[in-house]
């Protein structure tokens, strides 16, 4: 492969280890392990490093677990030590507010991806408005983007912008699309975009494409990736930074990183963290294969435990009923049916 | 049998759905409807269904509030115009059920506290959100067996039957379903959750609590403290339903509920939109109860 037609291309990483991380880590990162984290991405040149609760803004619930401090805690913890890293956070409407980007920026947050449904960009408008207002780097960030076409993906992307999104995100969460899936929405995106407005591309590597499926993002348009160094994310993790760093440079495309530096942050910082492998497993294969949101990985394999179903069996069962990013509580439910439908008799009640 | 006559403000698919609600009621009455559309198929279904109707907002209703002996008003209209909307009725002696995100009035979720509101002949009372409704009797089934230290909603419903208002207002749906779980659910702290899914055919609305109990939860009896509050539900909104649960985990309560609605204008997957509508319904009832017996007197309200 040669240095092709993407040489000179500039692109924007951000790491998610420290958000979507928290996702494979139970939201159980300690602050001091999030400035470990953070400092040596800083160092090694990542402009954008998000930092909070696996579900962002408002996370900690019951529904999504709670982590060992509150978003603003890690967030100021963080962005202090920044010496040219930007601190972005994620903010669901309907589960986090204005007030708690209101927070979040006073405690030097200064980027936020804003999530909707890939279809329900109309939920955003007040919190867009808001973090412009704030000066801060603002994207619209459309999850589960294999359930809406590209048309569809395009017609909400303009949505987003119309409210002040400088940079729309094609998000796989899933880890189902294929790079011609990706093609096909960071193309009709850039089409209808503003020339001015970015796109980005937010991957999991669940059918082990994270990577190819960013240089189709780059390839159509997109100027920002997300990932997380050593793929520490929901899922089989995110797109792994530092091969897709390596990636980069063989091509040409400039993302001003020190490769090895991050090479070495993945086996030094983030593998010793992990608690379990993040790789494609049976379960995350399942979720890439049936399209499922990444996150309710360990959900499903708590409720196969609890209730006596295989967590194969509820992940495809999830994607059968169209369960969506946030629908957490309907784990549970769903694997206590199944129990009950098959007769499986279980501690619990 | 006498009935109090209704107005109902705001021609979208909640007024329109609570013309049929009323018309079954037995105490109750559609008169008016009003509207700010002349076009309006709220509006145009209201006529044929025989009440008169105004596309001149709440103004186009006062003149005739007297003459036509309304004593209740409805507003589906939004939490813009509802503060300015119940003044203007109120004084004229009208009590205003709001179902907007407003809540200048007490919150009300009909099996947990309507009852004290119908005893203070309250003038203005809000009915909340639909998670709110679907959700706070539960919270209140607990609570009333032993301390929640902390209660936690997640409702999920259908694309089709969310709206540009609420869309546009997530926050705004957020924070008063939060509080109403601690003011009326009885939790010390609540926090509400909406996720909104666009599949085909429409998921009918879903509704998972979960209570944080203070100390072991006494499991017999929160169970059964729960299945009567259902059974209280079920009188004005026949589609609520038990999924799972109660289900015990540590000292935490987990109940799944489903809602699906009578599909009278709304479609039956709009559970959430039906659950207000009904439970508005169920409110005015009580407050036309209580005028028909004599019991209470609306009075009007004098503004300072």
């Amino acid at each position: 492969m040669s240095e092709s037609n993407l040489k000179g291309r500039k692109v924007v990483l951000h790491d998610m280890c420290l958000r979507d991380g928290m996702h494979a880590k139970r939201e159980q990162i300690s602050v001091e392990q999030m400035v470990k984290v953070a400092t040596a991405l800083d160092d090694a040149g990542i402009p954008y490093l998000q930092a909070t609760h696996g579900a962002g803004l408002g996370g900690n619930s019951l529904q999504h677990g709670f982590a060992l401090a509150s978003n603003e805690e890690y967030i100021s913890a963080v962005a202090s030590r920044m010496k040219q890293a930007k601190v972005s956070v994620l903010l669901i409407p309907g589960l986090g507010t204005m007030r708690e980007l209101q927070a979040a920026y006073d405690a030097g947050a200064r980027s936020v991806h804003v999530a909707t449904h890939c279809t329900e960009a109309d939920t955003a408008p007040q919190h867009i408005a808001f973090a412009r207002k704030l000066g801060m780097d603002t994207t619209g960030f459309l999850m589960m983007s294999h359930l809406n076409d590209a048309a569809g993906i395009a017609q909400q992307g303009k949505l987003m912008e119309s409210y002040g999104a400088q940079t729309v995100y094609v998000t796989d969460s899933a880890g189902y699309m294929l790079p011609a899936d990706v093609t096909a929405r960071v193309r009709a995106l850039r089409e209808v975009l503003k020339p001015e407005t970015e796109i980005g591309f937010h991957g999991h590597h669940n059918l082990g494409m994270g990577i190819a499926n960013s240089i189709a993002a780059i390839e159509a348009g997109a100027s920002r990736i997300d990932g997380s160094v050593a793929g520490l994310g929901a899922g089989a993790g995110n797109t792994p930074l530092e091969v897709f760093a390596a990636v980069c440079e063989r091509m040409g495309i400039e993302t001003g990183v020190d490769l090895f530096k991050l090479m070495d942050v993945a086996e030094d910082v983030i593998v010793p963290m992990m608690d379990h492998m993040v790789r494609v497993d049976r379960e995350s294969l399942t979720l890439g294969f049936a399209g499922v949101y990444s996150t309710f990985l360990l959900h499903a394999k708590r409720a196969a435990e609890r209730f006596g179903v295989p967590a194969r069996d509820i992940l495809v069962e999830l994607g059968r009923k169209k369960m969506i990013g946030g629908q957490e509580d309907m784990i549970q439910d769903t694997a206590m049916t199944m129990a009950r439908e098959r007769g499986v008799v279980t501690g619990a009640a | 049998m006498n009935k109090i006559k209704c107005a109902l403000i705001g021609s979208g698919n909640i007024g329109t759905d609570l013309i049929y609600k009323i018309k079954r009621s037995p105490v109750l009455e559609p008169v008016w409807m009003v509207g700010i559309d002349p076009a309006s198929e709220g509006l145009a279904r209201a006529r044929e269904l025989g009440l008169k109707t105004t596309a001149d907002g709440v103004d186009g209703l006062l003149p005739h509030v007297l003459e036509d002996g309304i004593q209740i008003a409805f507003d589906a209209t939004s939490a813009y115009v509802h503060a300015e909307n119940s003044r203007k009725l109120n004084e004229l002696g009208v009590m205003m059920i709001d179902l907007t995100p407003a809540a200048i009035g007490p919150l009300c979720v009909p099996p947990v506290n309507l009852r004290q509101h119908a005893d203070r002949v309250e003038m203005n009372v809000n009915m909340i959100s639909c998670a709110g409704q679907a959700t706070i009797p539960i919270v209140n089934a607990v609570s009333r067996v032993q301390g929640v230290e902390y209660a936690e909603i997640v409702a999920s419903l259908s694309s089709k039957s969310v709206g540009p208002g609420t869309r546009a207002n997530l926050d705004e749906f957020t924070y008063t379903t939060s509080s109403a779980i601690e003011k009326v659910g009885g939790a010390k702290k609540g926090k509400a959750l909406a996720i909104i899914n666009p599949a085909e055919p429409p998921l009918i609305m879903r509704n998972t609590i979960y209570c944080l109990t203070e100390g072991t939860p006494d499991q017999a009896r929160i169970t059964e403290s729960i299945l009567q509050m259902i059974g209280e539900v079920q009188k004005y909104v026949p589609g609520y339903r038990l999924v799972n649960g109660p289900s015990y985990d540590g000292n935490k309560v987990s109940v799944f509920m489903e809602v699906a609605g009578l599909g009278d204008y709304l479609p039956k997957y709009a559970g959430n939109l039906d659950i207000m509508t009904a439970a508005a319904t169920r409110t005015a009832e009580m407050f036309a109860e209580e005028i028909l017996a004599g019991k209470i007197k609306l009075k009007t309200v004098e503004v300072a």
